[in-house]
């Protein structure tokens, strides 16, 4: 595998000269971005199908075998629709809203490893590029909910600054933890940290388990989905930011939102669960067996589990009130962050740190 | 320095919080209600008015469309209205099986309402739990009158007819092959009565399943305890009825406090709230299904095992019987008039109320002897709930509007009647 890409590299530089950077950079990207947008369609159907499951009724099964055309034909349809923009809204805002809404929830892959070496660019200051690209987000909302001129999708873009700004900071903290662990902000470097003989013992998300929970939810609070997608709280502000959006621009806000949301999966997965680490790497018998097994499966296997929980939660929880949505960030998330900020920094200057 | 003005917001008609077309102008702190302004209207039909203009038994389907999702009970109270009027005797079957089906419609109205709170609170699985069970309720409305929603089953005298002795049953199809429609069929097989008995055995074991979502949840409690809290006074002053009374602490319901039909006779108990914020009432709600199923329950013991008339006697009033129609000059005459004409009401006037899901529903009556109601009101629970909500919501936030509008469990066919 390793050969067959290098002898690729050779012969394209070869082949284009200086030229060649530029084409295997975007190759790289087709590469990564393509799937994201398949998985981000067929998570859809998987939503709809565990929801349902979850709800005693079948799900989507009419288009395809159990339903598995369903995300094709809801793209055509989206596609076909007439984009409405509403009068007296500002057009160029509203239109380069949903793109600004979803670039960020793409551009942060790039740093994403997903095996050893395997990640677009080898940022040393890849977890700073995530906070960044992260927090860049919330202006394609808050500029759709402004551009809009709709009284519910401002009240929408308000909520989900509001929002982002408060859950940022309990991530930032608890990113500054991960950071302290690895002492590394490289994210390749992160995961091969968690690398030990006891598999699944030596993830950060033993030591930093509080930090691990925090930093998941704040994901959820973050891709502004249930129990804190107050955002678009549909029973009190019908569709919140994206309530004049049709068609394609409401597509692309959509896009965005399970982009996100596969990337707060790959990145819990990154700095908590190991990344593309085998969880049983060094034990006996069974980490003989499964270290055989290509590191983009655990990989893909942890992503999958936290999307998992990300529909689970929609099934199962009512959704917060704005100001108790307010109260858990600051007055629970941020206080505990920073406590363990303290005791992550004492703990490593003991001898009882083992990870 | 700038005027700083309140944000004016206009929730509704066409809003998926406002359980049908309430129009509600909100004016708003940041998020923070400081008025709200209710519009009713937008679902004005005129019930009353057209009622003056049929007999009768042709007012009587209108009622179901009041509050739509709990329709005998409407029925209930016009039926009330119009026997007490003219001295009509029910016999007791008939009355048992109106009980019966006072208490499914409960059933029905406060699951719709459970999955319709669960959804605007964002607990959307709730909605689809409870319609699982509606779908069983819905079918024993079908199978007494054809209809799931709008039944017309009660009459003056009685019911349109004995409880059958069959179930309607699914039918294979292209979704369902025939093996699943034997087996959804399982609980079919008996009378409408084994049917309902299999339910009311299952049914508890259900609400302990929403309860698992709901009652004990953080977030649940934290979106309804303490909201819209109505003192007893204030709840009295207000003119609430039904769940929305008892949540705030008084202890009234009609069926204990006068009771009507045969509710004397059952054994149930009323749940009363302490704090009267939309938790109680939720709280309340769950148990009164609780109740209903008690109830159901004890009269399907009793109807097992006491056949016997479901109409009153009397050709006045309820139709000839068949039989009698087919071979007597005089019934076939009674049926004609009770028909065309329809039957004459003596003249006076009644007020005749029932508990309905929602609060106290009652049919004031005025006839002047004629086949057509003099004047006809309707009180409906759900407006001086809705009156009440620029009160509750105040200095409330946009999201505990929705929770309030939940929890009064307004239907709007019976708010703009």
């Amino acid at each position: 595998m390793m050969e067959l890409l290098q002898i690729l590299q050779q012969t394209g530089q070869d082949l284009l000269g200086p030229a060649w950077l530029p084409v295997w950079t975007i190759v790289k990207i087709l590469v990564i971005v393509l799937p994201i947008m398949g998985t981000v369609a067929y998570l859809t159907l998987a939503e709809r199908k565990i929801l349902g499951w979850m709800q005693v009724r079948p799900g989507p099964n009419r288009v395809g075998y159990w339903g598995l055309l369903q995300p094709l034909a809801d793209g055509i349809k989206l596609l076909m629709k007439e984009v409405i923009i509403p009068t007296k809204s500002n057009k160029f805002l509203f239109l380069a809203a949903p793109v600004l809404a979803l670039a960020p929830a793409l551009a942060a892959w790039a740093v994403i490893p997903f095996d050893d070496g395997m990640a677009l660019a080898n940022v040393n200051a890849g977890l700073l590029y995530i906070l960044a690209m992260t927090s860049l987000g919330v202006y394609g909302i808050i500029i759709a909910g402004w551009a809009s001129n709709s009284k519910y999708a401002f009240l929408g873009a308000l909520r989900s600054s509001a929002q982002i700004v408060s859950y940022e900071l309990a991530m930032g903290f608890a990113l500054v933890c991960v950071l302290l662990a690895a002492q590394s902000m490289n994210m390749g470097d992160i995961v091969r940290g968690q690398q030990s003989e006891y598999g699944l013992f030596g993830w950060y998300f033993i030591p930093l388990f509080p930090m691990f929970v925090v930093y998941f939810l704040a994901g959820v609070a973050e891709t502004n989905r249930a129990p804190f997608d107050l955002a678009e709280d549909e029973s009190a502000i019908v569709a919140g930011f994206h309530t004049e959006y049709s068609g394609m621009g409401f597509a692309l806000f959509f896009l965005a939102e399970y982009a996100n949301m596969i990337l707060i999966a790959a990145l819990t997965a990154v700095m908590f669960l190991g990344g593309w680490l085998n969880p049983f790497h060094g034990w006996p018998l069974l980490g003989g067996l499964t270290d055989a097994i290509p590191g983009l499966f655990w990989m893909l296997g942890k992503m999958s589990a936290f999307l998992f929980l990300f529909l689970w939660f929609r099934a199962t929880f009512p959704r917060y009130r704005y100001d108790q949505l307010m109260r858990l960030g600051w007055k629970v998330f941020i206080p505990l962050t920073l406590v363990w900020v303290v005791v992550v920094a004492a703990w490593m200057q003991t001898p009882l740190w083992v990870w | 320095m700038a005027e700083i003005k309140n944000y004016t917001m206009n929730f509704g008609p066409q809003h998926p919080a406002a359980h049908g077309v309430l129009r509600l102008v909100l004016e708003l702190d940041g998020e923070v209600v400081v008025r709200a302004d209710p519009h009713i209207g937008l679902l004005h039909r005129a019930t009353e008015k057209l009622a003056e203009h049929k007999t009768f038994l042709q007012a009587l389907p209108y009622m179901d469309r009041l509050d739509y999702v709990s329709m005998m009970c409407n029925e209930h109270a016009y039926v009330m209205a119009v026997e007490k009027l003219a001295g009509i005797e029910v016999p007791v079957r008939a009355q048992y099986i109106r009980v019966m089906y006072d208490e499914i419609t409960r059933v029905l109205n406060h699951l719709l309402w459970l999955g319709a709170v669960g959804i605007d609170l964002g607990a959307m699985t709730m909605f689809f739990y409870t319609f699982r069970d509606r779908e069983d309720l819905v079918d024993c409305y079908e199978a007494v009158s054809g209809a799931r929603m709008h039944a017309a089953y009660y009459r003056p005298g009685g019911v349109y007819r004995d409880l059958p002795d069959s179930m309607p049953q699914y039918q294979a199809s292209k979704i369902h092959s025939a093996a699943a429609v034997k087996q959804m069929n399982g609980n079919r097989q008996g009378s409408l009565l084994d049917f309902l008995e299999d339910f009311t055995n299952r049914f508890p074991k259900h609400i302990d399943e929403f309860e698992t979502l709901l009652t004990d949840n953080r977030i649940w409690k934290q979106r309804t305890v303490g909201i819209g809290v109505v003192s007893p006074e204030r709840a009295l002053a207000l003119g609430f009825t039904g769940p929305m009374l008892r949540g705030s602490g008084i202890e009234w319901d009609l069926r204990k406090k006068q009771p009507y039909e045969v509710y004397d006779r059952l054994d149930f108990d009323i749940p009363v709230g302490v704090k009267g914020d939309c938790y109680d009432r939720y709280l309340i709600r769950v148990e009164e299904m609780r109740q209903s199923t008690r109830i159901i329950k004890q009269c399907i013991e009793w109807l097992r095992n006491n056949p016997g008339p479901v109409m009153a006697t009397g050709n006045k009033f309820a139709p000839p019987r068949r039989e009698a129609l087919k071979q007597n000059m005089e019934e076939l005459i009674h049926h004609f008039k009770l028909f065309t004409e329809g039957m004459h009401v003596p003249a006076g006037e009644v007020y005749s109320a029932v508990e309905h899901p929602k609060g106290e529903f009652g049919i004031y009556l005025v006839s002047d002897g004629a086949n057509k109601p003099y004047r006809m009101k309707i009180r409906a629970p759900g407006f001086a709930h809705l009156s009440s909500l620029d009160e509750m919501s105040r200095g409330h936030m946009i999201a505990d509007v929705v929770a309030l509008i939940g929890t009064q469990d307004i239907v709007f066919g019976e708010v703009d009647r």
